[in-house]
């Protein structure tokens, strides 16, 4: 069986992605949220055991760019669709501390 | 503090982040720049807009894999990128690019340096590649302004295994670590510009008779100088063992296991930050806008190839076969440039001792007046040997040498033709000399009645009129003879 999506999971979810959720929609993604990974159980009755992990969906590797500068866009363009600026700068509510 | 029966060992491991010196970012071709205006080199994949793409940079892993390769670790045969998901306003993605289970670069050492001549082996657990963050900065009270310049830089993330037990093996292998990327040209590592930052984790294992007690491990983060460093860990060590007298059975790792502290400059301590909660929740998985890298042996060898003689086993040959101190070994083994010019002049067949006095001597002088590397002040390495073999063969005296080494610094001439041109050969013609004497001693009365009066100003006086006839030599006489010619005619 696929993990639980349970209520509480689905509140520690939305809370590490920053999303306010309503009990309603806690309850309502957690059933559509098991639906989905329900799933998974039936890709798991393919028997693996030979079959190497993937890293990646497509067969490709080493897809470079090489080292030469290109364009950028203008601050004003960078910022057009900030909610919210300081001169060049995006603003934010001020954050307090170090990040990770 | 330290209390004598106690045996105490710092176990220190250290993560440093070094920011690659690329033109462009890691998945961008914006420019990878410090101290431009806020928001001039971004697009829309280093701010995160919607459906924008990443393109891995060649010359980024390229610049890891030579990282890794000097630091003697396995490079990945395949390698992968993952994201590391968390909010914060200087991660647009709300994701950063990282590496998570397949390193680039993994099980590594680095032989460091120690002031007493002998060296100490750090084990490097892994090295990956990940994008830096932009920037937050606090200006307005209510606000923090992110200027994402610094997103999606490359960044190579080191980590060693807890392997360093002094304060000094800790500096010294920061320092190492540093040298070595400059050395490889992989990073600028410049310390102001936050190029290179460290994140060292410090516990203590003390011994009280045959007890053993482990204290909690602190992680110390983003420490932007050696000097934060040094006092960090310092403090650390201190802190630590002083809250294990007080509770030495609650003030253990098995109970309290890890803490995030962080550094206060301005109180010289660390101080506990508590935990975000469910901060690390990172929930790592494939990135798959990027295709995994493949670094086959071919590739491996030919950036192989381009890893010269490394500064600690230059500073091994200088110790052992020039009979180097380690402090002058040190200096010679800053950067590659400045060995190779010592190596050259000895492959003319120039004495080692020499060049070294020279380059250590008028050339650190000249390097530290004009703010430059040792190397770059514009001697070369033929030019240092022939001045060394000319002054060995007695062609030119020790203060001619230095002079010369000066002018050598302004001019492609070789130092026979400099010393020719001003006049520096060593003079031992004592007709010569006997003339400079004679005009000395007629332009300087009082200080030849000072001389010969007998008096507290006979000594002083001696001194001026030799240094006198040194200058009209331009320095190209022995000052030895010069004496004797001059005790001669002032009937000493």
């Amino acid at each position: 069986m696929a993990k639980q999506i349970d209520i509480d999971l689905v509140r520690h979810v939305g809370k590490l992605s920053r999303i306010e959720l309503t009990d309603e929609q806690v309850r309502t993604f957690s059933r559509q949220l098991g639906e989905i990974i329900g799933y998974f159980d039936k890709l798991r009755e393919l028997d693996t055991d030979n079959v190497e992990p993937m890293a990646h969906a497509v067969e490709l590797t080493n897809v470079f760019a090489e080292d030469a500068p290109g364009e950028s866009l203008t601050p004003e363009a960078a910022l057009s669709n900030a909610p919210d600026r300081r001169d060049d700068m995006f603003q934010v509510p001020r954050i307090i501390g170090t990040g990770s | 503090m330290m209390r004598t029966s106690d045996d105490i060992l710092p176990v220190v491991g250290l993560e440093i982040h070094v920011e690659l010196a690329t033109a462009t970012k890691l998945f961008c071709r914006c420019r990878n720049t410090f101290g431009d205006p806020p928001n001039t080199h971004v697009c829309p994949v280093c701010i995160g807009l919607p459906g924008a793409l990443p393109v891995m940079n060649r010359r980024a892993v390229e610049l890891s894999m030579k990282v890794g390769l000097a630091l003697d670790c396995k490079v990945a045969d395949y390698t992968k990128w993952d994201r590391k998901n968390y909010y914060y306003p200087d991660l647009p993605k709300n994701y950063q690019i990282s590496q998570y289970d397949l390193p680039l670069a993994a099980d590594g050492r680095l032989e460091i340096p120690l002031s007493d001549g002998s060296t100490h082996v750090v084990r490097v657990l892994r090295a990956h590649l990940e994008e830096d963050a932009g920037k937050n900065i606090h200006a307005a009270a209510a606000h923090t302004g992110v200027d994402l310049n610094r997103s999606c830089v490359p960044l190579l993330e080191i980590v060693s295994e807890p392997d360093m037990h002094s304060v000094e093996q800790v500096l010294g292998y920061a320092r190492a670590m540093h040298r070595l990327v400059r050395w490889l040209g992989a990073s600028e590592a410049n310390m102001q510009m936050g190029q290179m930052r460290f994140e060292p984790n410090v516990n203590l294992r003390i011994k009280r008779g045959d007890v053993e007690f482990r204290t909690p491990i602190a992680e110390i983060k983003n420490l932007n100088s050696f000097r934060a460093l040094e006092r960090t860990v310092a403090f650390e060590i201190d802190r630590q063992y002083a809250a294990w007298l007080e509770d030495p059975e609650g003030f253990s790792i098995d109970k309290l296991g890890k803490q995030n502290r962080g550094y206060d400059d301005d109180r010289e301590q660390t101080v506990f930050q508590r935990e975000k909660e469910e901060a690390h929740d990172y929930r790592y998985f494939p990135d798959p806008d990027l295709a995994p890298v493949v670094m086959d042996k071919s590739w491996r060898d030919s950036v192989a190839a381009e890893i010269g003689e490394l500064p600690l086993a230059r500073w091994k040959r200088y110790t052992e076969d020039y009979s180097l101190s380690p402090e002058e070994a040190d200096a010679l083994t800053q950067d590659p440039e400045t060995g190779d010019i010592l190596d050259e002049a000895v492959d003319t067949g120039a004495d080692a001792r020499r060049g070294v006095n020279l380059l250590l001597g008028r050339g650190a002088a000249l390097a530290n007046e004009r703010g430059c590397a040792i190397a770059a002040v514009g001697v070369t390495g033929g030019q240092l040997g022939e001045l060394v073999k000319m002054q060995d063969a007695g062609e030119v005296n020790a203060t001619a040498a230095a002079r010369i080494f000066d002018i050598l610094t302004e001019t492609d001439q070789s130092p026979r033709e400099v010393a020719e041109r001003e006049g520096l050969l060593a003079v031992s013609d004592s007709n010569q000399i006997e003339q400079w004497v004679e005009q000395v001693i007629e332009a300087s009365p009082q200080a030849v009645e000072d001389a010969t009066g007998g008096g507290k100003k006979q000594k002083g006086a001696f001194g001026f009129l030799t240094g006198q006839v040194m200058q009209l030599s331009k320095g190209a006489a022995q000052p030895q003879e010069v004496q004797q010619i001059l005790r001669q005619k002032l009937g000493l």
